[in-house]
């Protein structure tokens, strides 16, 4: 299959003084061309990390230490800022959590649209009035002549998050990396804007990296689940593979702790104990100070590989 | 058109019609900029040309005093111009040269700011320059440049230089103000999600700084202008009652402070008392204007 996006042994440090803390480790992924892939995890697991270090803007003290970001067999890991400023929000857009925040408040969504084609094409002013109605239209913005000459604070929060989804469709972007895009809207927003999140990838055949912490949310729309946890990933595999039959002791729990699955009157289930902080990751593997199955073996680091399941899974005690 | 919609539309029109201490400052305001623009077309007399004006006319009193002579409503200076005609004029070079130095300290000071807020390598070094030059008063630098253009093109040429010269010596002293101001908003606005997905977008650096930052630091920037206008036109009476100011052929108010200053002992208070008083009143509503619009722009602060 047609590799859109290939992440080799990426690690991402941040130095702090004299320690050195890695938010990514050695994290390895692809995404196939027009394929939909969830990253999940808890807060602090460095999936908003790596999807900044996918378009290298990851902010100061972090850097990528190692590895490599190919974007259909382009090395853009080694891009210079300026090659780097052709990618962004050309060939790869971001979505981000806050629609409330995102547009600038003082700028008419007109003047950010025309701005961002600006950017990447030279065209006249008539060709980008033109596209940026259709991709208005394409995310279901009614009237979208009048509402290009009004400012951000006219919307409501879903109509916001669905003209920022606009912006990022104006390039024809062949991947999209949304960043929690629903985490802020009320949950019939979030819906409407996930249903057209995957009405949009489907035709406009775009590859879609979806981070988030919200399993149902990935359940219904990616193909593939990336779960991270501490930096790390430790289960990947098809979604529904991945739902229905989870490996790894950590993506059991999450999976536990979904509202729906525990009893009726009985308390919610939790994973005991909290992530550790990136300073106090445990040697091995990052997950034993909280796992059931814990042996003495734990305490060196298990690799992912493929396990009977199908899955791909970090975990020694998984056959 | 659209503009001009919008703005009725606002809130402005509506709170500013509701703040008295507003609308009258506004309206004193803008008769002032009138009548001293307009001053040529409305003043009874014109106090440059020379062949006008006769040194027999030499410091006549007010009309309502029985000296007084009906042709010159506020009496005459030393030199027998009329006082009501050059204090229109005085009051235009005054205002030129009060907002000519907001222009040129808003230019660097903005330009700075941005740089220094947004380029953190520059921020140290452009920030120390700025300390530097604020532990320079005003008053110093003003006198060091203008004594030493005196001596260097002497006191005819530096007549001729008078005005631009002040707008730049004022100008250059008060930039830190813009520059500490806008560099504060910018921090602020730096880490705000809007620029993150302005750099997400691939524009460049110049853009965000230009297009996007900038704009959101506008408001502290308006109110501090109105500050430094008042500011500037004091400065300058300051200077020209120093003797370093506008030169007393083409005075500003404050060079007719000064030159009614010598009389003032010997009974002839108002060549200094009329411009002293409009002067006041300048720069007042010009200060009660800008608390207004620092008022309005802070809705925290806002009281109606």
């Amino acid at each position: 299959m047609d590799k859109l996006l290939t992440i080799n042994n990426l690690n991402v440090d941040f130095t702090l003084r004299s320690t050195t803390l890695r938010a990514v480790n050695n994290v390895s992924l692809s995404v196939n061309k027009s394929e939909r892939l969830g990253i999940v995890g808890e807060s602090g697991a460095g999936k908003s990390v790596l999807g900044f270090s996918i378009i290298n803007l990851i902010s100061k003290p972090g850097r990528i230490a190692s590895g490599t970001v190919m974007l259909q067999g382009e090395e853009i890991s080694s891009y210079t800022y300026e090659q780097m400023r052709q990618i962004r929000g050309n060939r790869i857009s971001m979505i981000f959590q806050d629609p409330m925040m995102t547009l600038n408040p003082v700028l008419t969504i007109g003047e950010q649209m025309r701005e961002t084609i600006n950017a990447h094409a030279s065209m006249s002013a008539a060709d980008v009035d033109a596209i940026c109605l259709e991709k208005l239209r394409k995310v279901y913005i009614p009237s979208p002549e009048k509402r290009l000459d009004q400012y951000p604070h006219e919307f409501s929060g879903g109509m916001r998050q669905r003209i920022i989804i606009a912006i990022s469709l104006l390039t024809n972007p062949s991947l999209i990396i949304a960043d929690e895009p629903t985490t802020a809207l009320d949950v019939t927003i979030q819906a409407e804007i996930m249903d057209l999140l995957l009405e949009l990838c489907e035709t406009e055949h775009m590859g879609l990296i979806l981070i988030t912490h919200d399993l149902a949310v990935v359940s219904q729309v990616t193909q593939r689940i990336a779960v991270m946890y501490a930096g790390s990933i430790v289960e990947q595999g098809a979604t529904e593979q991945l739902i229905t039959n989870p490996q790894h002791p950590y993506t059991k729990g999450l999976l536990g702790a979904l509202p729906q699955r525990a009893s009726r009157d009985g308390r919610l289930n939790q994973i005991p104990g909290v992530m550790p902080g990136l300073a106090k990751i445990p040697e091995g593997c990052s997950f034993r100070n909280r796992c059931s199955l814990a042996a003495d073996i734990c305490l060196t680091q298990p690799v992912l590989e493929e396990k009977t399941s199908g899955s791909q899974v970090a975990c020694h005690m998984v056959k | 058109m659209a503009f001009l919609r919008r703005i009725q539309r606002s809130d402005f029109i509506y709170y500013f019609f509701r703040d008295p201490v507003a609308y009258i400052s506004f309206f004193i305001l803008l008769a002032l900029f009138v009548s001293a623009f307009a001053a040529p077309l409305i003043a009874p007399h014109n106090p440059y040309d020379p062949t006008t004006i006769d040194i027999m006319d030499s410091e006549l009193p007010p009309v309502w005093s029985s000296e007084g002579s009906a042709r010159f409503l506020l009496g005459t200076d030393d030199m027998g111009r009329d006082m009501l005609s050059t204090m229109l004029y005085g009051m235009r070079i005054s205002i030129i040269i009060g907002l000519g130095a907001v222009f040129l300290q808003a230019a660097i000071g903005i330009v700075v700011g941005l740089l220094s807020g947004y380029i953190r390598r520059l921020d140290a070094i452009l920030m120390r320059i700025a300390d530097v030059q604020l532990s320079f008063s005003t008053y110093m630098i003003a006198i060091f440049i203008g004594a030493t253009f005196q001596m260097m093109f002497g006191v005819a040429n530096y007549e001729k230089i008078a005005a631009p010269l002040l707008i730049f010596i004022i100008g250059l002293a008060e930039w830190p103000q813009y520059a500490r101001t806008v560099r504060a908003s910018v921090l602020a606005e730096r880490r705000k999600e809007y620029v993150e997905a302005a750099r997400v977008i691939g524009l460049s650096r110049l853009r965000i700084m230009w297009r996007h930052i900038l704009p959101n630091t506008l408001s502290p920037v308006l109110v501090i202008s109105t500050v430094q206008v008042a500011n500037a036109i004091m400065s300058e009476a300051a200077l020209s009652f120093l003797g370093l100011g506008m030169p007393q052929n083409k005075p500003s108010l404050g060079s007719l402070i000064t030159s009614g200053f010598e009389y003032i002992f010997s009974g002839t208070w108002w060549i200094t008392i009329f411009p002293g008083i409009l002067l006041v009143v300048l720069v007042l509503v010009i200060n009660l204007l800008g608390d207004w619009i620092r008022d309005y722009l802070n809705p925290k602060l806002y009281k109606g």
